[in-house]
């Protein structure tokens, strides 16, 4: 890991790298989406708009493991001062705040036929709602002081200090009456058929890989913006 | 109640936001790489 926090080191993987995940993340995510959409049946309660879960669970998902992904960064920005973490946790936050913006909105959209209704005050929804305010936050904190390209102290301590509410959100419908359905995927099992499991991984990969993508173009961007930063002083200097 | 406008909604609106996202990061990465490298052979080409 210490050989990769080099930029140079980290620039000659992610080159190469960034056009495999975008294209790989891109056909996975539209062939999962068509295979959903055409190819599950529909469900006996929900009828059709069950596919909404191809778009709505990968986007809960990523928007949760783009924070848990901020607090890793930020801890090792802080422990061990690596140059690029800072930068990564930067390049994770829009990309996380468009995921969990999309899974409220597409929940939002589903829960209209669903339950009745676009939007309650539950557990589960509020908690993802303040993830998303987190995000934006974030996003303020980081780009209101930033130093050298990297982020500050202060976001970085918020990146740790908010991933408290990843378990929240994830308990959220054990700890208090939902609308929102109980976990139906853990690491002990599913209770979702095959005929919606699969396709549903499939999507979770290419968005996944996809979410890898542009992390990897917007950290490409933080790093040639220090590079012209430096090259202007220099040039404003001879 | 039609199920087909709130599949349609919930898709269209995630491939619009990506969309958004996946060009306005590529373009980003472009522009920056493209003057950190302009800026890279002026000053390697400057005699002084």
């Amino acid at each position: 890991m210490h050989k990769f926090a080099n930029p140079a080191q980290f620039l000659r993987l992610a080159r190469p790298l960034t056009p495999v995940l975008f294209w790989s993340g891109l056909l996975l995510a539209l062939g999962a989406c068509a295979w959903g959409l055409t190819m599950t049946p529909a469900e006996r309660l929900q009828g059709e708009t069950v596919k909404i879960i191809f778009v709505h669970v990968p986007s809960a998902w990523l928007g949760m493991g783009g924070w848990v992904g901020i607090a890793i960064a930020s801890i090792i920005q802080l422990v061990w001062r690596h140059p690029l973490a800072g930068i990564s946790a930067r390049a994770i936050a829009v990309p996380g705040a468009v995921f969990a913006a999309l899974c409220l909105a597409t929940g939002s959209i589903w829960g209209r036929p669903a339950w009745g209704t676009w939007w309650v005050w539950d557990g589960r929804l509020t908690s993802m709602l303040i993830l998303f305010f987190m995000y934006l936050g974030y996003i303020a904190l980081a780009s209101a002081s930033s130093e050298k390209g990297n982020v500050s102290r202060v976001a970085a301590v918020f990146g740790i200090v908010g991933a408290i509410n990843i378990p929240i959100i994830n308990r959220s419908v054990v700890w208090w009456e939902s609308q929102h359905q109980k976990a139906s995927i853990t690491l002990g099992g599913s209770s979702i058929d095959g005929a919606y499991l699969w396709p549903l991984l499939v999507s979770f990969l290419g968005f996944g890989l996809l979410y890898g993508a542009i992390v990897l173009m917007r950290m490409r961007t933080a790093l040639a913006d220090i590079r012209i930063e430096a090259r202007m002083r220099r040039l404003a200097e001879d | 109640m039609d199920h087909g406008t709130f599949i349609t909604a919930a898709y269209t609106i995630t491939g619009l936001a990506l969309g958004w996202l996946v060009l306005s990061s590529m373009i980003a990465m472009k522009r920056s790489e493209a003057l950190a490298k302009d800026l890279t052979a002026r000053k390697d080409g400057d005699p002084q």
